[in-house]
Order: structure tokens, then C-alpha cells, then sequence
């Protein structure tokens, strides 16, 4: 088991994450975080806070349950059996620049079943991923327009992101 | 708040719900909890989510009841299944097909679960031994209606947070109906205290074995009880006449504005519909500000939703 | 001699002479000829003698069941009355009794008369029938009784349905003590019984069937036994289930009414509880009981209370079965496996020995319909049954000679082996 990021090197992503975002939005008034549950659920919380802090305005936080969306649900991989949990978002999205917020991107597949449970929700207009750790592996044609940090992790690997909130400690470890 | 789940998984491994005798405590907890998450799918504006996308459900209801039938349907529709209603008035005997030829024929068409609705007792559970199909039982005979019970619950839950300790009455026909039984399971094994109310000529046999207490008297439960569901009196099943009018129900076994006086100021008053308004209950306290009547309708897509997900994932594994 | 038969070195068991104990049986133009100890099979008159071995077995008279239903006329395919003497004659069953539900009753003399035609052609036990009491079973109007005594009807019963109506059974019984038969009674209070598929209590609440009360059966019970206080004609109470029904009995038989009863080995071994996975071979009428109703039959037997042993064998196709409990045809057809099902209930518990078994399917159940059967006296018909008391084997329902099937005892492991049958001096089984 390796440390890949301990928790200064993850707090320095999450800054990094917000100054991509906010140099690129520029103060846009639609800006809105949604994590993708269950650990990107406390990354959103953590970034829209700082989001909040630094544009000097409330930039609104959400929650997405993708187990409705999955593609996997009628060929069930291994032992996990996805347990389906509300969605918590309490503002409209329709017309808003979200910024879809994961721990990991991995293989695109939660993300392409977090984009089709926004669109079931509303009309977002625009919507970027953020994400902390960005993983080669995809197996879709999706891309992270902002990431904390690179890791070629081989397959067999798996690169799994804690946090304090969750498991204790911040820490990102491959296994 | 955070709420990631760590420590043992729990797996649903259910690919039929036949009734909630068979269900612990976990399992039930695990239906509700994933009924939560079910609940958006009906009040946001695009009323769809697609785990089911591509099944088929067929509603097999060999007794009337829109009421169900359309919960179920929707339920299902809204989780993208393709859905075939199919009802018929007989059962097996003398006309027609049996149960078993009829659900075999729909089966060589390709279905994925069965709903089924049926006048015998342990008819979803004959049907779920000798079909490959996901089976959920919408009720058989006076045996179980399990998804009310599951909604009758998730209503209190919701309301009042949780079961344990509750004290719950359910008035009216207890001997036929299967709603009675599928509460009694569901609410003792989440800690109520159950008190069946009735005329003892509406009692089931031996219902000193089972796991509640008993009153034949509405006036002596109404104070003590924190959540009381009013058992529709269904005329079309009563023979033999278990009791002289309706005028004499009513007076003591009715659920009046009254009595309703001298219960607990946030009692819930439930009801599995449709209701006989004047008969088992007064219009005042079916629309009154206890009821949670239409919720409990609201809960049952959900629970419904949840549940034809569940199955449909146990068979998936 | 001709057609003669010998059977050597087993144990005899005889109840009606007292007999029990290693005696030679010789039976002589389809007749018994003596029961002593070594006959010696060598000399003059013994050419042409078949010699069995029968050591280490049992040499009793021919088994007999009083309780059967042979679906013929009306319902072949379930059984006839070919496929059900098979189905008897190798379950060691000599002589058997008709029940007449079939479609149409018999109810009168050449409905009678085809049974005994059926049961020549098919050659396997001696078949006897019971006669309606009341005409298509309706509880209203006699059947012709006594057309049928004259054709050799050896009861009469409305079995399937018990006599409604007490004005309509005192009548039939008045009527019927000109023929001195015996009158058998399905004791059920339809109005009690309702639309009940099982018994009625706790297991009925929670699998969410109707119920048949055990009322149902005793109310019956005692109505009769008053009946018969007035009319006494001798009343046999078929199938009893309920410790209620066993304690009206013995009342009657303490008051010496000439009322006799019989069980079922179901009714000895089963109980509601079998019923929890809605297995619809367990749906028999009179319904599985509780287990104090079992422990009080086996108690009755082991007073004497218990008259007769009977199968109500009550044959149904699989297809007829394969429905929901609620719609599903009532009975289990168990004549094949009966007598390892009674040693089971009776003798391996020590609530019997078997001289005390075969008293009831032999003496005592040919008292009760009036025959000339059911002992080895000299100059009875030769029907012998050897059996192996001790061979234990595994219930196989497809190894069946019965047409159906419908029995929840497959798998299971009994004793007391029939090895071969005599009907009239003549092997009608071998095993």
C-alpha cells in the first residue's frame, strides 16, 4: 500500500481545484457544486465552501445518488450491491454552470450515470467535472475539466481517496 | 451531513417478496430506507429513472383493485419497465386456466417479475416455486399484502422517526384481512406494541398465539395508542353475517370525531382505502389534520418503486 | 392336490384364533386347510404343492382396508378399479372397500353389481363397495338400501359429504336396520366446516386460509351417536381426527353403542403444521390436526378405542393437485405404502405389536362391514399376506401400481415389507 496523497498534498488540490474553477468562471453568479456520493458528496461540501469563502457569495451544495443511473445494476460485477439513497439538491438547477464533483475518475461510468440523473433533474447550462484524483483507465469518452492530481495506477490497483469526515483521515492511498 | 456506510454490507438476496413473516428486521429496515431514495422520482419533474429499463412487469391480478394495480403500474413505469396489466375475474376452479398455466403462458412471452393479486392464501408463493420470474405478492387471499404493510410502516417512520415502543391499534375485520397480518409482522418485528380491535366474531382463530394483544373495545384503546389504522369493512367477503348491522359497527367500533376527542393529540390515522366514509370512519377524521391517509398512497409508489427494484437486483446477481 | 399352497416357518399371527406363534399354513383348493405346527410337505396329495419359505416373516390373514376410493365409474384417469387392486394387492391388501362418490354413486343394485364386475376382471383382491345413504349424495331422499344389500353392498355412507340433515339420518337408519349392514358416516357440519381447506387455528390465521373447526366433526359425532341411542343400528365413524371425536367414542363405547371408527395413518403421523409451505398433498379432509389430536388417536388405539385401520386412499392426478392450496382437489393416496405407514405410527413407538396391528387390519375391520374374512380359520378363503417385519425400504410414489401419485410420504424410510400376497389361494403379488 502506497500513500499517493497525504493530507496537506489534498488540501493543496482542493486549492488548486478552486482556482482553476475560479479563474474560469470568473465570478459567474450561476455557479453550483454537486458531489457524486458518497465521498465526492464531502468534496463538494469542502470546495463550495472554499468557493463560497473566496467569491465572497454563497455558492449553493449539492448531493446526487447515482444508483438509479448505473449501467450495472442488471449485470452486478463481483460482490457489491449498490444500495439507492436520496438525492439532496435544493436548489434548481436548471440554467446553472454545475460543477459535478467525484473523488475518483476512473473508467467515465459514474460520471456518464451522474450526467444522465442532472439531466432527469433539470437543464443545467453548463456542466464541468471536477475531480480530486484522475486515473488512466477510461472506458468512455469522458474527460475531467479540472483535476487535483494525476496517477497512472495500473488496473489491478485500486486507488482508494479517505477523508476525515468518512474514514478518519485525509489521505489517498493505492493499493 | 455525511453519511458513508462502512462495516458489513448488508445484501438483499430477495427475489420474491411474498410476505413480510419471512423478512427480519433488517430487511425490512433496508426496503425502507431504500424506499427514500425512491421518493424524488415522484415529485420531480421528469418522473422517470431507469433501473428497470427494458423489464417487464406484468400485473396478474386475479381479484379487483384499481387502487393497487395503478400503484403498481406506475411504480413501475416510473422506473422505465415496460408494464402488461392482466386481470381475470376466476381462479383455477372448474373455468378457464389454472393459475399455473396462465402465469407459464405469460412467462413463454419473456416477463421479468410478476405482481400478482390473488383470492387464495399462499398463491404468490406457489406461484414463485414453479416460475422463473421475480414474484411480489399484491395480496392473497387473508394471508399478506406485504408492500401495504411496508408503507403502513415507512408512514410512521417518517412521521414519527421510528417504531420502537410505538403503540399501534388496528381496527375492523382483523379475521380477513391480510393488511392486519402483513402490519402485525412488519410492526412488531420494528418494536410496536400491536393491538388488534374488533368483535370477537372478527378475530382470527387463535389469535392469542400471535404476537399482539387483543380489545374488543374501540372506547379502551383510543387513549392509549399513538398511531391507529382503520381496517376498511369489506362486505363483498363477510358471509355469515358477523354481526347484525352496520348501524351496530359503527357505533362501537367506528372511528368518530368523538372518540377521536379523547385520543392522543398527534395520533396518525391510517387507512389502506378505499374508505367506506360513516361506516368504519367519519369524513371529519378521514380529512382531518391526524390523517395520513393520501401519504400513506404517496409512500406506496415509493415503497413499490423500491421494491420492484430490489427484486429485480436480487435476480440480476 | 391341486392349487395347493403351503407356507412354512413363519410366524402366524391370527388374532381371531389367538394364534401367534411358528406355525405351517396349508391352504387347499383356495380354501385354508389347517394351521398347525410342521406339516411336512413330502408324501401323498402334496404333488403339485407350492412351498413357500416363510422364515423369519409374518403369515398373516389377508390385510384389510375398509376406507379406499377407486374413481370408477367417472373418473378413470385418476384410478380404476383395475389400477387400485393392483395398487392394493401389492401393498398386501386381500380384500378392500369401495367408497361409492364415484360419478355416478352407486346407488343401487347395478351400480353394485359393476363394481364386482370390474373387480373378477381385474383378478388381483377381492373388492367390496359401500352403497349411498341418500340418492347422489344429496342428504335429502334413501337410496334404494336395500337393492343394494341384496347385490352384496357390505355398508352403506355418503363418504365425501356426511348426512346433513339429523331427521334425514334417523330415517336412515330406521331403514337400514332391516338390512343389517353397517352405516358409515363422513362426519362434517358442512354449515361449521364452511369453505375450510385445513384445520382451523393458528396455522390457518397465519398462512391466511379458511379453516374447518374441529367442530365440524364432532358436532356430527354427537348428533349421530344420540341418533343411534334411539335407532340402534351399528354406526362405523370413518376417519376420526380430533382428540374431541375420540373422547365422544369412548363415552358411546362406555355406554355400549354399537359404534365403531377407524384412522387414517395421516391422520397418525401428520399434522397442520406440514401444511406451512402450502404443499397441496397435505390438503386432505378430515384436515391435518394439531399434535395433541394425533397423540390422542395414537392413545386411543393403544386403549382399543380404535376399531379399524383404513387408508381413505383418495387418488388425484398431478395436474388436478398443481393448483393454489385454496382450489386444490382434498386427499392423499397412500394404500400402496399403509402398512409401513401404521408400524411407523404404531408398532416402532411401542404403541402396538403386531398382533395388535394386524387385529386391526384383519378381524376387526372385517366385523365391522360384515364379511367372511380377515382370519385363518379352516375352511375360510385362503387369503394370506407374508410380510418382512423387519425390512426396511424407501417410499418411491413413481414405483406406484395406483394411477396417482398425490402422497407427501416420498423419501420416506418405513418397515415392514410386504412379500407376497394370496387371494383365494392363488399369488396375486410377489415382491
Amino acid at each position: 500500500m502506497k500513500v499517493l496523497l497525504d493530507s496537506r498534498q489534498i488540501e493543496q488540490a482542493l486549492t488548486g481545484l478552486a482556482d482553476q474553477i475560479i479563474s474560469d468562471s470568473l465570478a459567474d453568479p450561476d455557479i453550483a457544486v454537486i458531489g457524486i456520493r458518497s465521498r465526492g458528496e464531502i468534496l463538494a461540501q469542502r470546495l463550495s465552501a472554499q468557493l463560497s469563502r473566496r467569491l465572497d457569495k454563497d455558492v449553493p451544495c449539492g448531493t446526487l445518488d447515482i444508483t438509479l443511473y448505473r449501467d450495472d445494476l442488471n449485470s452486478p460485477q463481483g460482490n457489491a450491491q449498490p444500495q439507492v439513497r436520496t438525492t439532496e439538491i435544493g436548489f434548481d438547477i436548471d440554467q446553472k454552470v454545475i460543477i459535478l464533483v467525484d473523488d475518483v475518475l476512473y473508467t467515465g461510468r459514474s460520471t456518464r450515470a451522474a450526467m444522465d440523473a442532472l439531466v432527469d433533474l433539470g437543464r443545467p447550462r453548463v456542466i464541468k467535472l471536477a475531480v480530486l484524483v484522475d486515473r488512466v483507465g477510461r472506458e468512455l469518452p469522458i474527460q475531467a475539466d479540472y483535476a487535483g492530481f494525476k496517477t497512472d495506477a495500473a488496473p489491478g490497483e485500486s486507488v482508494q481517496v479517505n477523508l476525515v469526515e468518512s474514514d478518519g483521515k485525509d489521505e489517498v492511498v493505492v493499493d | 451531513m455525511v453519511t458513508v456506510r462502512k462495516g458489513k454490507q448488508f445484501k438483499w438476496q430477495r427475489k420474491h417478496l411474498l410476505g413480510l413473516r419471512d423478512l427480519d428486521k433488517d430487511e425490512i429496515t433496508y426496503i425502507l430506507d431504500t424506499a427514500r431514495g425512491f421518493e424524488q422520482v415522484s415529485t420531480r419533474s421528469v418522473k422517470k429513472a431507469p433501473p428497470l429499463r427494458g423489464k417487464v412487469v406484468v400485473n396478474l391480478f386475479f381479484e379487483d383493485s384499481t387502487r393497487t394495480r395503478n400503484s403498481f403500474a406506475l411504480a413501475a413505469g416510473r422506473l422505465s419497465a415496460d408494464i402488461i396489466e392482466f386481470t381475470k375475474k376466476s381462479s383455477s376452479v372448474s373455468k378457464g386456466e389454472t393459475l399455473l398455466d396462465t402465469a407459464r403462458n405469460l412467462e413463454a412471452m419473456g416477463i421479468d417479475i410478476v405482481v400478482v393479486r390473488h383470492e387464495a392464501g399462499g398463491a404468490a408463493r406457489f406461484l414463485s416455486r414453479n416460475i422463473k420470474a421475480c414474484v411480489v405478492n399484491a395480496g392473497d387471499g387473508f394471508c399478506e399484502h406485504p408492500t401495504q404493510g411496508l408503507l403502513d410502516v415507512y408512514t410512521i417512520r417518517k412521521i414519527k422517526g421510528s417504531l420502537e415502543g410505538l403503540k399501534i391499534a388496528i381496527v375492523g375485520d382483523i379475521a380477513h384481512s391480510r393488511v392486519a397480518r402483513s402490519d402485525m409482522w412488519a410492526m412488531t418485528k420494528l418494536g410496536a406494541e400491536v393491538t388488534f380491535v374488533g368483535p370477537p366474531t372478527l378475530m382470527p382463530t387463535q389469535v392469542g398465539r400471535l404476537p399482539v394483544k387483543v380489545s374488543y373495545s374501540l372506547d379502551e384503546i383510543i387513549e392509549k395508542v399513538d398511531v391507529i389504522n382503520v381496517l376498511r369493512i369489506q362486505f363483498e367477503r363477510l358471509g355469515g353475517n358477523p354481526f347484525p348491522s352496520i348501524r351496530e359497527y359503527s357505533h362501537y367500533f367506528g372511528l368518530t370525531v368523538e372518540r377521536m376527542k379523547r385520543a392522543k393529540p398527534d395520533i396518525l390515522v391510517m387507512h389502506p382505502g378505499p374508505i367506506n366514509r360513516g361506516l368504519e370512519i367519519e369524513s371529519e377524521v378521514a380529512d382531518g389534520r391526524n390523517s395520513v391517509i393520501l401519504e400513506q398512497v404517496t409512500n406506496g409508489l415509493a415503497v413499490r418503486m423500491a421494491v420492484l427494484f430490489l427484486v429485480n437486483q436480487a435476480a440480476a446477481q | 392336490m391341486n392349487n395347493g399352497v403351503l407356507i412354512k416357518n413363519g410366524r402366524v399371527i391370527d388374532p381371531a384364533n389367538g394364534i401367534d406363534g411358528k406355525y405351517d399354513v396349508l391352504i387347499v383348493d383356495h380354501k385354508i386347510e389347517r394351521v398347525t405346527e410342521k406339516i411336512e410337505e413330502s408324501g401323498p396329495g402334496f404333488e403339485g404343492c407350492t412351498v413357500i419359505d416363510a422364515a423369519g416373516k409374518l403369515v398373516t390373514p389377508g390385510l384389510i382396508d375398509i376406507h379406499v376410493h377407486f374413481r370408477e365409474p367417472g373418473d378413470e384417469e385418476e384410478e380404476t378399479i383395475a389400477s387400485g387392486s393392483a395398487a392394493a394387492v401389492a401393498a398386501g391388501f386381500t380384500s378392500v372397500v369401495c367408497m361409492p362418490n364415484t360419478k355416478p354413486p352407486i346407488e343401487n343394485e347395478t351400480d353394485v353389481e359393476y363394481v364386482h364386475r370390474k373387480a373378477r376382471q381385474a383378478r388381483k383382491t377381492h373388492v367390496y363397495t359401500m352403497g349411498t345413504i341418500t340418492k347422489s349424495l344429496e342428504g335429502v331422499e334413501l337410496a334404494e338400501m336395500g337393492f343394494m344389500a341384496e347385490a352384496g353392498a357390505v355398508g352403506f355412507t355418503d363418504d365425501g359429504r356426511g348426512v346433513q340433515n339429523p331427521a334425514v339420518m334417523l330415517r336412515a337408519l330406521k331403514y337400514a336396520a332391516m338390512f343389517g349392514l353397517v352405516i358409515a358416516q363422513h362426519c362434517q357440519d358442512d354449515a361449521i366446516a364452511g369453505d375450510g381447506v385445513m384445520n382451523s387455528g393458528y396455522y390457518s390465521t397465519i398462512l391466511g386460509l379458511p379453516g374447518i373447526d374441529p367442530l365440524a366433526e364432532e358436532a356430527m359425532l354427537w348428533r349421530d351417536i344420540q341418533l343411534i341411542k334411539r335407532a340402534p343400528i351399528r354406526y362405523h365413524a370413518q376417519h376420526i381426527s380430533t382428540a374431541g371425536s375420540v373422547e365422544l367414542i369412548r363415552a358411546a363405547k362406555k355406554d355400549s353403542l354399537p359404534v365403531t371408527c377407524e384412522v387414517t395413518p395421516h391422520h397418525l403421523l401428520l399434522t397442520e403444521e406440514s401444511c406451512g409451505d402450502y404443499d397441496t398433498n397435505y390438503k386432505v379432509n378430515p384436515p391435518l390436526r394439531r399434535a395433541e389430536d394425533v397423540e390422542a388417536l395414537k392413545q386411543a388405539v393403544a386403549d382399543g378405542l380404535v376399531d379399524a385401520l383404513a387408508s381413505d386412499h383418495a387418488p388425484h392426478l398431478q395436474s388436478e393437485k398443481e393448483l393454489e392450496f385454496l382450489a386444490a382437489p382434498f386427499g392423499i393416496a397412500s394404500l400402496e405404502c399403509a402398512l409401513g405407514l401404521y408400524v411407523k405410527a404404531l408398532v416402532e413407538p411401542g404403541i402396538l405389536d403386531w398382533p395388535g396391528l394386524i387385529r386391526l387390519m384383519t378381524e376387526k375391520p372385517a366385523g365391522i362391514i360384515g364379511i367372511d374374512k380377515g382370519t385363518l380359520s379352516k375352511g375360510k378363503q385362503g387369503d394370506v399376506t407374508i410380510i418382512d417385519p423387519d425390512a426396511d425400504y424407501v417410499i418411491d410414489v413413481n414405483t406406484f401400481r395406483s394411477k396417482s401419485r398425490n402422497c407427501p410420504y416420498q423419501g420416506w424410510r418405513v418397515k415392514g415389507k410386504v412379500e407376497k400376497t394370496i387371494v383365494g389361494g392363488e399369488i396375486r403379488f410377489e415382491a
